[in-house]
């Protein structure tokens, strides 16, 4: 990358691109003839064809959300996005076969090497599909299946069958029907009932061309008794047009299952990012989201789980930080449909530069769920005075036995505290991105230590040249 | 080391320290007493480059250089250190992390992994610090007499040329004052020491070269540690006079 291509992107480490060396690339815009040629192209069996045409035509009925951040909702515009773009034309198993500039990206991303270090099998989504996809073998000799979407319908079309738009329907909401009618990639993984999965498996997925739309899908389910640690991570160039993401993720843990899912996403900042995650937690099973958001102009995403085994227990820890130009409109949703289910809501922002972060949350305990407790605590951290912090809780109570907590709090910075690390030899930045680090420990924490250490870096690097 | 020339000194608006003058040179241990109000933190904050201060008039210089020249930063790694009366709470930074840098931003050959971890045990165990300190976040949930320990462990392991120790021994019991005054003893003799208290109790394990008495921001009397028992004794009624 030359010189004034990184000054553009400033701060933002992965903000270079590629040349593009599309095999396959559709026009601008959407269509039914659009949504019809990605199907066909992908060779697909017609009931999905069917599923795709109905989403298609719930999107082109559907409104836009009335909340959030409408003024940049309404700004989007649907057929100035690529919705299809193939850049090589397998799905390789060995890096070296993965076409040269394209690896050279996720080089230089570190993939491959923490493959090597610490995963189970690795995923890379380049543009709308996979270009790199493997699973450790003894995995594999297990009965885990783990591929990518695209390879999931063909070779486990039952599986995918039965289960794909279950827990989130094509028609929850207007980008939901999106993704369902052009979804392309993403990840499938089924757990054989009694498996662990102790090492991670991660999916990584960047965005390359201008004004491209993401739009992948993800499916995991774990069997009864099993479990899994799934990570993704996510970039894109920096443009000064904006592309899309919006993709599906769904989560089914049996009895007694364990999913922990875990995102840190760092989308350049004209990224739109507007995403429906949603888990079904039976009987005993635990779902965690583990969710970052440090990239994107906006982000509203809401993870979600429903309760809806008894004794099933959800745990949403989330953070979100957002500078200059970004607003981060997070949160979580967690239905307790069950009696005797607990849950643990934790989530953190910061706003900066004029940044905007919003934490949106649901809560709701049905009539017959008995015994069921809650912990909801939501922190905001302010670093200057153009920055803002909004929370919107909702809770809906059906009955008199909850056990509910809920604590918020807004901060700021305070001058003692950047006073007394100054005093122990910190500058300021420093000292900022200390403090702003642990801020999100808790979070950091749960994260498997190499993106814990990564992420650390990026709040270092968004702090430099920040103090006026 | 360290020289404060006719200083003065406000906090939004309001005159705190109206003429001060001090002098300390390598080796020697300084005590200032006072009254609460009487200016003593300000004075140890505003050496240290606390913003909320204002100098009005006057000057400070370390090692020659006038301090308003350096930032907070400069002056801990030129060697000045202050153990805060009130440590801030820092929730999330471990307190091992939070040596680490601030050792490695302070000493100019700051030392790395085995020889920082040994150092670190060995100044740990003469200050009575139980490892689990290190993952604990910095002065979160502490007591008091943790956060003076951990102020202590600090000054150890940056070896300041310049300690301002404001109320270091304050709520402190006698097993911890001692620890305290261990930690003083150890790097007073290549060090200015600047002593805030209340109390005359620390100077049972610490020997003063100079005791000076502060009323109404300025020192008004200054006296070898035989002051420091009078103070105790009398009070400060009978200096009033003198401000």
């Amino acid at each position: 990358m030359n010189e004034e291509a990184l000054e553009a992107v400033g701060d933002y480490r992965y903000g270079f691109h590629d040349p593009e060396n599309a095999t396959i690339r559709f026009d601008k815009g959407l269509s039914e003839q659009v949504v019809r040629d990605i199907s066909e192209l992908k060779n697909e069996p017609q009931w999905m064809t069917d599923i795709r045409i109905k989403a298609y035509r719930h999107f082109e009925e559907r409104a836009m959300p009335d909340w959030g951040n409408c003024n940049l909702l309404d700004s989007i515009n649907f057929e100035n996005v690529t919705y299809f773009l193939r850049s090589s034309n397998k799905t390789e198993k060995n890096w070296d076969d993965v076409p040269d500039d394209i690896k050279n990206t996720f080089n230089r991303l570190g993939i491959p090497e923490a493959e090597q270090k610490w995963l189970g099998g690795v995923t890379a989504q380049y543009e709308s599909e996979a270009v790199y996809h493997s699973i450790r073998e003894d995995l594999e000799e297990q009965g885990v299946i783990f591929l990518d979407m695209d390879t999931g319908l063909k070779t486990h079309p039952e599986l995918v069958k039965k289960f794909f738009g279950t827990v989130v329907p094509h028609s929850d909401n207007k980008f939901s029907a999106l993704n369902t009618a052009v979804w392309s990639g993403g990840s499938f993984i089924y757990v054989p009932k009694g498996v662990s999965v102790e090492m991670p498996v991660q999916a990584y997925f960047r965005i390359n061309a201008k004004n491209m739309g993401q739009f992948e899908r993800t499916l995991i389910i774990a069997d009864e008794g099993s479990t899994i640690h799934y990570v993704e991570g996510c970039t894109a160039p920096s443009y000064s047009t904006d592309s899309l993401h919006s993709a599906v993720v769904e989560l089914i843990a049996m009895e007694g299952a364990k999913i922990r899912y875990s995102t840190v996403q760092n989308w350049s900042n004209n990224v739109y990012n507007l995403v429906t995650k949603r888990a079904v937690a039976h009987k005993n099973a635990t779902v965690e989201w583990v969710d970052g958001n440090i990239g994107s102009k906006l982000t509203m995403k809401y993870p979600s789980v429903l309760l809806k085994g008894e004794g099933a227990h959800a745990e949403v820890i989330s953070v979100a930080y957002a500078g200059e130009g970004q607003h981060q409109d997070a949160g979580a949703k967690v239905h307790h449909l069950a009696p005797n289910t607990t849950s643990n809501i934790l989530s953190k922002s910061i706003s900066k530069n004029g940044g905007r972060s919003s934490y949106r949350g649901m809560l709701q305990v049905m009539p017959k769920a008995t015994g069921c407790r809650s912990k909801v605590v939501c922190d905001a951290l302010i670093l200057d005075d153009s920055s803002r912090s909004d929370t919107y809780p909702t809770m809906e109570i059906g009955n008199a036995t909850a056990d509910l907590e809920h604590e918020a709090s807004v901060s700021k910075v305070s001058s003692d505290q950047l006073f007394y690390l100054m005093s122990r030899g910190l500058p300021e930045e420093e000292a900022m991105g200390l403090i702003v680090n642990g801020f999100f420990e808790p979070f950091t924490r749960e994260l498997p230590m190499e993106y814990a250490v990564e992420l650390n870096k990026l709040l270092e690097l968004e702090m430099e040249g920040s103090i006026g | 080391m360290l020289r404060v020339e006719n200083l003065h000194v406000s906090v939004e608006g309001t005159s705190i320290i109206k003429g001060l003058n001090l002098k300390i040179h390598r080796g020697e241990i300084h005590v200032i007493m006072g009254r609460n109000g009487a200016g003593k933190s300000t004075l140890a904050n505003v050496v240290m480059g606390h913003p909320a201060y204002e100098i009005t008039d006057g000057s400070i210089f370390f090692e020659g250089r006038p301090l308003e020249e350096m930032a907070v930063f400069e002056r801990a790694r030129a060697g000045m250190f202050l153990s805060f009366q009130y440590p801030a709470v820092i929730p999330g930074v471990q307190v091992g992390t939070f040596l680490k840098k601030s050792v490695a931003s302070v000493r100019d050959d700051p030392p790395k992994g085995r020889v920082f971890r040994k150092e670190l045990n060995a100044a740990m165990a003469q200050l009575e610090m139980d490892k689990s300190f290190l993952s604990r976040y910095v002065n979160d949930g502490f007591s008091g007499g943790e956060k003076k320990r951990l102020e202590m462990l600090q000054m150890l392991l940056l070896k300041p040329t310049l300690a301002l120790l404001d109320e270091t021994d304050s709520g402190l019991d006698i097993d911890a004052l001692r620890i305290v005054a261990k930690g003083i003893n150890q790097i007073a003799p290549e060090a200015g020491c600047l002593i805030i208290t209340h109390y005359q109790r620390l100077l049972d394990h610490v020997k003063p070269h100079f005791v000076h008495a502060m009323i109404d921001g300025a020192i008004v009397k200054t006296g070898g540690p035989e002051l420091a028992l009078e103070l105790e004794e009398r009070g400060y009624d009978w200096l009033d006079a003198a401000a």
